[in-house]
């Protein structure tokens, strides 16, 4: 059970989470004008990184607030959490995302 | 025309456990502007600080979001109460929902309070990261719940209201252990 | 006391004597002995059957390394567990304990025929001997295989006992209490830190119990360690657990404990749990796991008597027991010379000191030469005799030329061996720390850690008590300063005789090429250094592969004893170095762990929360049978004395057809949606147009996920300009509410909305029936309730009993209808006081069986029945509710794509048996045209199927492809007895025009 820093309370346990899948896809503003590839990538791909992944995370059993986080899918630890909306931290990423 | 009765879910009776008044709960979602209106009208101070409670008297509000507060007053404030906050909140965008019987509140009391809801809870109890005054949602095995440490040695637990049987069914278990 | 019981010394009270049985003869042990040492004093060494070849085996080790002593323990006749270590077992009085992989008996079992026919049963000869015929295999070989295969019987009835569960955090977790972790524990907690020390064994002490003779400050052992326990138990910040082993080391520093609480206990209370499961989460964590000695592997290694040195040093010097009269001691390792030592001592003869290497100068051979024995270097065994317990063992020497020659055959009763010392690395290597080899002592110790952790002492290759518990303190020091608790150092004054661990792995030489037969290298799985080889000559190099090969280090030895001394034989067969062999992973759990602590509390009536509506009570009096709805308990019909359930529904329906019903509704999802951009909100969320929704009026939404697939529906009702009130269903309820989180969170964040969930706030009950006004009007008070002020689709908020209430005038049966929402609290008030206001008009309760009828007539779809996550609103026929002027929803552009209304797409209609009492089965599949040859073309199937009393004729909905177009033909169902011919119609079978709505 992973330890995840909430931007709003803090470290808590993975059992208060939900995963939210992987993070910075945006919902197309205006769906009409895509083409069903478009909408097709926009549902369904995803990018599977092993290493550093940006996923959603949501503290559903404490603020209830979704946020992002930079995991490392081969160690299972956290490089950073951040809220939602902002850009994940460039330090951190180390250009991976 | 009859007068119909509440009737809350049954607690057992342990030496750990009670009940607490009959409650008025509001949830309420804002920004910081309705968050200081609504503070004004409840009488105390809406906390910035993340799960933390403020309380004045019988009234009380807990942080459970940076834009969600679990307002909690006696019941027979409660209509007049819900007049006075929709009234202040009304010049600022808000949500202001009556919740007073999703959830029962109750107690656990003693020397062994916390080690009752680490037997289910994953948190950190211990003073230092749990102090009185904190509030917070977590989980106690496979319910939702809201804790509140009101005291070294007392924790307000806010439960929904078909989960308490499940709730106080596993405390008791988990206290068949304990001596008395 | 027998003969094998010392007189005096050992940690045991010999004057608390404890009756126990094995294999039904009656034995006397002493409180404080293990199964293992009270057997041993007794001088039984016998005491199981090997797992393949059915060899005679004793006592190989004396803690949980031990791999052939695994017996039954049983309490009573509802409690016996398997496959126990019995030198883990703490003796208690009464303890019933069984030998198994045997028959008919220990001394002589049938199956040591497999022993004999052992050339025939090479490693992995079960892929492939029982290849032909290929029939063979599943009628003749495996069940067979199957029977012969396991070891141990499960107990057969429920699990009578209580197992507990609890989360803790500290500091400082430190695993192992023997002389390193006792140091670290101590240091650490003497910061302040709050800490946490856990060890699998009855008694703290590890390896300082089995040493007696050592001084530390100036101290016997005992005394110094009963002073530290002392010192720890008084502290306030400490938290000791005995009995508790850490089986698993998960991510972010999680340590699971598994702590047997009553295990030893001869008539434990029955509120205490029998074990408990920690989950501990430690800021730091110090593992102080020690090492364990390695066998030696040589022809006929494995018979009782045969032991690890250390483990004689065990059961004498802690237990008080002498494993034998005579012993041969067989070195790798100086450690040997202290169990010589140790057992002169006692008064063993020491026939002979062999040891394999060329010289033997450290201190303890030192001393032991000065003790007055002999030490023979360059020896090795060339085999051993006795069949149910040694007898003797032949000695080689090992000549400059390499060559070996023969030497003396030494009579003997016990023979110890120490091959050197393996860390125990197995909760490091958990924890995803990097191992890495130590060429000097050829073993793998922690190299780069993973997690906050550290190693202290014997498991991290240290030798001597003197190092190791400088080394205990040290780290437990710097775990309590990586939390922020600033200490002194500790040092420690030790007189001990200091013998190094490191020792030689693989094989003891042999004459010829070939490996001897029946050197064992994994004792409980019986593979030798003879299956080593047939592996690498077949050509397996990954150990990985060797390992399920060969299954060595399967099953609880998990390479404790036989890990290094496999990656000994193998490298040699490579000729390559260990390291590039590499390691077999290390799983969890450390030990077996009992399924009873991963249940914990959860069993029986608290398995999952039952959650129950507020007028559960009131629906159970009226004799209502209830079905499981997720988590909720919900009616399902209410029988009357002696209806069964088709009756039931049947007299529930006509009911609501004809006079009026009740139904508990409470369980609906119920989401309020307040802001200024309430309508908004929902316009982009769900399918409909809410615009134009007035204030008092509801509508039946549709919410489709961006996929275009409907994934919840509902009434929704607009209480205010800026308040909805919107329905889920009962399941949908938590999914829908984390759906509109998620988008107003993180899509439209910009919008002045926000949403509450009050699913426990209201009581709801459903009213329905043409004679439905009537009952409410005489309890509702401060609304008209008329046709015209209150039509059907809306909603006003008044009162019923004097209590604040939300009336919706909607209906999910087709009939003139209401939904009662009162504070939950009021819920059973107001369900009785319906009751009661109904009598006179004949109300009904009726459940959700009869609810499914009552919507199926009608054609309303249940989401999840009519629709499997891949049904469009069109396919549904529920097009007329989307709001096509709207730019956006969630699932416009999904279902814009050709493919959502191409022909082809399965759509709802209705079924009609031809035969009106033919009841279709749910889920069966729909054809074209009869009599079909395997396999058909199915074109459908049915989603709902009832018996319908007001029509006197059965009905279903069905997905048929293009099914709109087919209304009017004749379908098939196909079931075993031949195919049901349906006439396919439109989904609507009561009341079409839907007057009865307006009644």
């Amino acid at each position: 059970m992973l330890v995840i820093q909430c931007p709003f309370c803090g470290p808590r346990p993975e059992l208060e989470f939900a995963h939210g899948g992987e993070a910075h896809i945006a919902r197309p503003s205006d769906p009409a004008s895509v083409t069903i590839e478009e909408w097709g990538a926009f549902l369904y791909l995803r990018k599977n990184t092993r290493g550093v992944h940006a996923e959603r995370w949501r503290h559903v059993r404490g603020c209830g607030r979704f946020f992002n986080a930079l995991r490392d899918t081969t160690t299972d630890q956290f490089i950073a959490t951040y809220k939602a909306g902002e850009a994940p931290p460039a330090s951190a990423t180390g250009g991976a995302v | 025309m009859v007068n119909a009765t509440a009737v809350l879910p049954t607690l057992p009776s342990k030496h750990w456990l009670r009940g607490t008044a009959p409650t008025t709960r509001f949830s309420l979602r804002g920004n910081a502007a309705a968050q200081q209106l609504a503070g004004q009208a409840l009488g105390l101070t809406l906390p910035v600080e993340a799960c933390r409670a403020h309380s004045a008297g019988e009234r009380a509000a807990l942080w459970l979001g940076p834009d969600e507060y679990l307002l909690i007053a006696p019941l027979i404030e409660g209509e007049a109460l819900r007049a006075q906050l929709a009234a202040a909140l009304a010049p600022t965008p808000h949500s202001l929902v009556d919740v007073s019987h999703r959830q029962i509140g109750l107690e656990l009391y003693g020397p062994h309070a916390s080690w009752l809801l680490n037997a289910g809870c994953p948190l950190d109890l211990g003073l230092a990261a749990f102090p009185i005054g904190m509030c917070t949602r977590s989980v106690f095995m496979k319910t939702e719940l809201l804790l509140w440490r009101k005291d070294a040695d007392v924790f307000h637990v806010e439960i929904w209201r078909s989960f308490t049987e499940y709730f106080t069914g596993l405390l008791s278990e988990v206290a068949r252990e304990l001596p008395g | 006391m027998s003969q094998c019981r010392t007189e005096t010394g050992g940690r045991i009270d010999r004057s608390r004597k404890l009756s126990f049985t094995f294999d039904g003869v009656q034995l006397y042990g002493v409180q404080g002995d293990t199964l293992a040492s009270a057997l041993l004093a007794n001088g039984v060494h016998l005491v199981g059957r090997s797992f393949k070849y059915h060899r005679p085996r004793g006592f190989l080790g004396a803690g949980t390394e031990e791999p052939n002593a695994l017996v039954r323990v049983i309490r009573d006749s509802a409690r016996s567990t398997p496959n126990v270590r019995a030198t883990s077992v703490e003796l208690y009085d009464g303890l019933i304990a069984e030998s198994q992989n045997r028959w008919p008996s220990l001394k002589f079992d049938v199956g040591a025929i497999n022993d004999a026919l052992s050339p025939l049963l090479p490693a992995g000869f079960y892929y492939k001997t029982f290849m032909w015929p290929r029939s063979a295999w599943h009628k003749l070989y495996e069940p067979n295989i199957r029977a012969a295969a396991g070891l141990g019987r499960a107990p057969e009835g429920a699990d009578p006992d209580s197992y507990a569960q609890r989360f803790a955090h500290c500091d400082v977790l430190v695993i192992g209490a023997g002389p390193a972790g006792l140091a670290a524990a101590q240091t650490a907690a003497r910061t302040g830190a709050h800490v946490m020390l856990c060890d699998e064994q009855a008694e703290f002490g590890g390896s300082l119990l089995d040493d007696p003779e050592a001084l530390i400050d100036g101290q016997p052992s005992a005394q110094w360690l009963q002073g530290v326990i002392a010192d720890l138990k008084a502290r306030p910040n400490v938290t000791l657990l005995q009995r508790t082993t850490a089986f698993g080391y998960f991510p972010h520093n999680l340590i699971g404990l598994n702590e047997r609480v009553t295990e030893h206990l001869s008539a434990p209370h029955q509120n205490l749990p029998r074990e408990r499961l920690w989950q501990v989460r430690a800021t730091e964590v110090v593992l102080a796991t020690g090492a364990i000695e390695r066998p030696l592997v040589f022809p006929g290694n494995d018979r009782p008597g045969i032991m690890l040195a250390s483990a004689a040093r065990t059961y004498l010097n802690r237990y008080g027991v002498r494993v034998g009269k005579r012993a041969v001691i067989v070195a790798g390792c100086d450690a040997a010379y202290a169990a010589a030592l140790d057992l002169k001592a006692a008064g063993i003869t020491i026939a002979a000191i062999c040891d394999v290497r060329p010289s033997a100068d450290g201190p303890a051979a030192a001393r032991a030469r000065a003790a007055g024995l002999a030490i023979t270097t360059n020896t090795t065994i060339l085999g051993t005799r006795g069949r149910l317990r040694v007898q003797s063992v032949r000695l080689g020497h090992l000549e400059i030329s390499g060559s070996i020659r023969p030497g003396v055959t030494v009579a003997c009763d016990t023979v110890l061996m120490s091959g050197g010392y393996t860390p125990t690395v197995h909760l490091y290597s958990q924890s995803r720390g990097k191992l890495r080899f130590d060429s000097t002592s050829h073993v793998f110790v922690p190299g780069t850690s993973a997690e906050r952790e550290r190693s202290a002492g014997a498991c991290k290759g240290i030798d001597g008590l003197h190092a190791v518990l400088a080394d205990g303190a040290a780290q437990g020091l710097s775990a309590a300063a990586a939390t922020g608790f600033a200490g002194s150092p500790r040092h420690y004054t030790v007189v001990a005789t200091e013998t190094s661990g490191i020792g030689i792995p693989g094989a003891l030489p042999q004459p010829g090429k070939t490996p001897p037969a029946k050197a064992f290298v994994d004792f409980q799985n019986d593979v030798t250094s003879k299956d080593l080889a047939l592996a690498t000559r077949e050509g397996f190099e990954s150990i990985e592969h060797i390992k399920r090969f060969t299954t060595t280090g399967m099953a609880t030895d998990q390479g404790r004893t036989s890990g290094m001394n496999a990656l000994g034989i193998i490298a040699k067969d490579f000729g390559r170095e260990i390291p590039s062999i590499g390691l077999t992973t290390f799983r969890m759990p450390y030990t077996p762990t009992s399924f009873g602590i991963l249940a914990g509390y959860a069993r029986g009536d608290l398995f999952d929360p039952v959650r129950r509506t507020a007028a559960h009570d009131s629906a159970a009096a009226l004799g209502a049978v209830f079905e499981d709805v997720g988590m909720w308990k919900r009616a399902w019909y209410f029988p009357k004395s002696s209806e069964d359930m088709h009756a039931a529904v049947e007299r529930e329906c006509l009911a609501v057809r004809n006079g009026v019903g009740m139904f508990d509704a409470s369980t609906l999802g119920k989401i309020e949606v307040v802001g200024p951009d309430a309508a908004t909100f929902l316009n982009r969320f769900y399918v409909n147009n809410w615009a134009n929704l007035a204030v008092g009026r509801t509508r039946y939404g549709i919410l489709l996920r961006d996929d275009g697939f409907v994934y919840d529906d509902g009434v929704i009702a607009r209480i205010a300009d800026d308040r909805f009130h919107v329905t889920t269903t009962t399941g949908g309820a938590a999914r829908v509410f984390a759906l509109m989180e998620d988008y107003l969170q993180t899509e439209w964040p910009d919008l002045k909305v926000w949403i509450t969930s009050t699913t426990e706030q209201w009581s709801v009950v459903a009213v329905q029936g043409p004679r439905s006004r009537d009952v409410i009007a005489k309890l509702v008070t401060d609304i008209d309730i008329s046709h015209n002020a209150m039509p059907h689709m809306s909603v006003a908020n008044g009162r019923i009993c004097g209590i604040p209430m939300m009336l919706f005038r909607v209906s999910f049966t087709g009939e003139l209808g209401f939904e009662v929402n009162v504070p939950a609290h009021y819920g059973k008030a107001v369900w009785d006081a319906l009751y009661e206001a109904g009598r006179e008009f004949g109300i009904t309760p009726y459940g959700t069986e009869a609810m499914h009828v009552l919507r199926a007539e009608k054609g309303y779809i249940i989401v999840g029945q009519e629709t499997d996550g891949t049904a469009t609103p069109d396919d549904v026929g529920l097009t007329w509710a989307i709001g096509k002027t709207k730019p956006d929803f969630l699932g416009k552009r999904a279902i814009a794509r050709p493919a959502m209304t191409a022909t082809g797409r399965k759509q709802l209609v209705g079924l009609l048996t031809l035969d009106p009492q033919v009841q279709l089965e749910e889920g069966a599949q729909v054809i074209a045209t009869p009599k079909q040859p395997v396999p058909m073309t199915l074109i459908g199937h049915v989603t709902s199927s009832y018996m319908s009393s007001v029509l006197g004729h059965s009905i279903a909905l069905a997905m048929i492809k293009d099914g709109r177009a087919r209304i009017g033909e004749t379908l098939y169902v196909p079931m075993p007895d031949g195919d049901i011919p349906v006439k396919v119609t439109a989904p609507v079978f009561y009341d079409a025009e839907g007057v009865r709505l307006n009644g």
